[in-house]
């Protein structure tokens, strides 16, 4: 069993080059940032090496950062530009009972972070989520369409900051 | 009712009208189809199970809309199951009836302002007969919906389709 700065250690010392920051200033877990373009090399370490064996991926979530310059619209609504779009990792080992929480960021205009689906199979549904609530591209996931929204729905994201509904969906009006 | 007191003296023959006849034959077996959205499902299957018995009202589910006459729509109509109720409606013959059971299928429910994927309303793509409020009703109060409904099958005319 290990504590998040020394498996925060161990990321460091197989990984001198990536930059790894670490966060514990909020009361919940600690959170390690990671390279959104390196993050399957690091899962895969997490969940081979022996020290770690993180083998359960309990979590993995989409998040609206929120962080851009917002505008306000002539009808009231606000749009956001730049900032980012996140994703957590919420990883448990079930045979050495510990747990880690790993987050990586990606520019809100062209979200692209690796996919971790053929470290965790758990990891494809919780992608199409992610990818279909916020617009995050899954680098080399097989099969990254929409999960709960319709496929045709128009290339919007229900749970981004500024999101809007669109007037009309199949002739269907969509407003109250 | 007027379909049994105009009966002759042997009480071998009845007289009635068509509309009395058909009508009644209509609200008395009202099959529904076997479709469930969401917690008023839940509901609806209690109506159905024994200690409630839909069947009492001739009412019991088919599982094909070409057999069904009736179909209630029981829970949360997103904006993607829409597009198959109104395929399934239109696969049912006529007459059709169509029970809008608890608030989201009446109007969109707690998910009127912020529910991106509902439809806000059955209404907007099929025919409602009958609307039960209720989040979710309970099985009196589906009843009651199906009593209305048999209200307004009663009072149809051949020439005119009312409900």
């Amino acid at each position: 069993m290990k504590n998040p700065e020394e498996i925060l250690e161990l990321i460091k010392s197989n990984f001198p080059d990536f930059e790894v920051t670490f966060d514990s200033s909020m009361p919940v877990e600690p959170i390690i940032s990671i390279d959104p373009v390196k993050i399957h090399l690091v899962a895969q370490f997490l969940k081979t090496n022996e020290e770690l064996l993180f083998d359960s991926l309990m979590s993995l979530s989409g998040v609206d950062d929120a962080n851009g310059t917002k505008t306000k619209e002539e009808d009231g609504t606000e749009t956001i530009t730049g900032g980012t779009l996140s994703v957590y990792y919420h990883l448990h080992s079930t045979s050495l009972k510990h747990k880690i929480t790993l987050r990586t960021s990606s520019n809100r205009e062209n979200p692209e972070i690796e996919s971790v689906e053929n470290i965790w199979k758990t990891a494809d549904w919780h992608e199409r989520e992610a990818f279909d609530m916020f617009g995050i591209i899954f680098l080399n996931h097989p099969d990254l369409r929409r999960i709960l929204m319709p496929y045709d729905w128009e290339d919007t994201y229900p749970l981004r900051k500024d999101y809007k509904n669109p007037e009309f969906y199949h002739g269907m009006k969509v407003p109250y | 009712m007027g379909l049994l007191d105009k009966q002759f003296s042997d009480s071998n023959i009845v007289v009635a009208k068509v509309d009395d006849l058909i009508n009644w034959a209509r609200l008395s077996s009202i099959w529904q189809l076997g479709f469930g959205l969401a917690c008023c499902a839940i509901e609806m299957m209690a109506a159905s199970a024994s200690s409630y018995d839909f069947d009492r009202f001739g009412v019991m589910p088919r599982n094909t809309p070409r057999q069904a006459d009736a179909i209630i729509i029981s829970g949360t109509v997103t904006l993607k199951m829409a597009l198959r109720i109104k395929r399934l409606y239109e696969q049912m013959p006529d007459p059709k009836y169509i029970i809008s059971m608890g608030s989201c299928a009446n109007c969109g429910g707690p998910y009127w302002d912020h529910g991106y994927h509902v439809l806000k309303g059955v209404d907007r793509v099929i025919p409602v007969d009958v609307y039960v409020p209720g989040c979710p009703p309970r099985p009196e109060a589906l009843f009651e919906g199906l009593l209305k409904l048999q209200e307004k099958i009663r009072n149809e005319s051949l020439r005119k389709k009312s409900a």
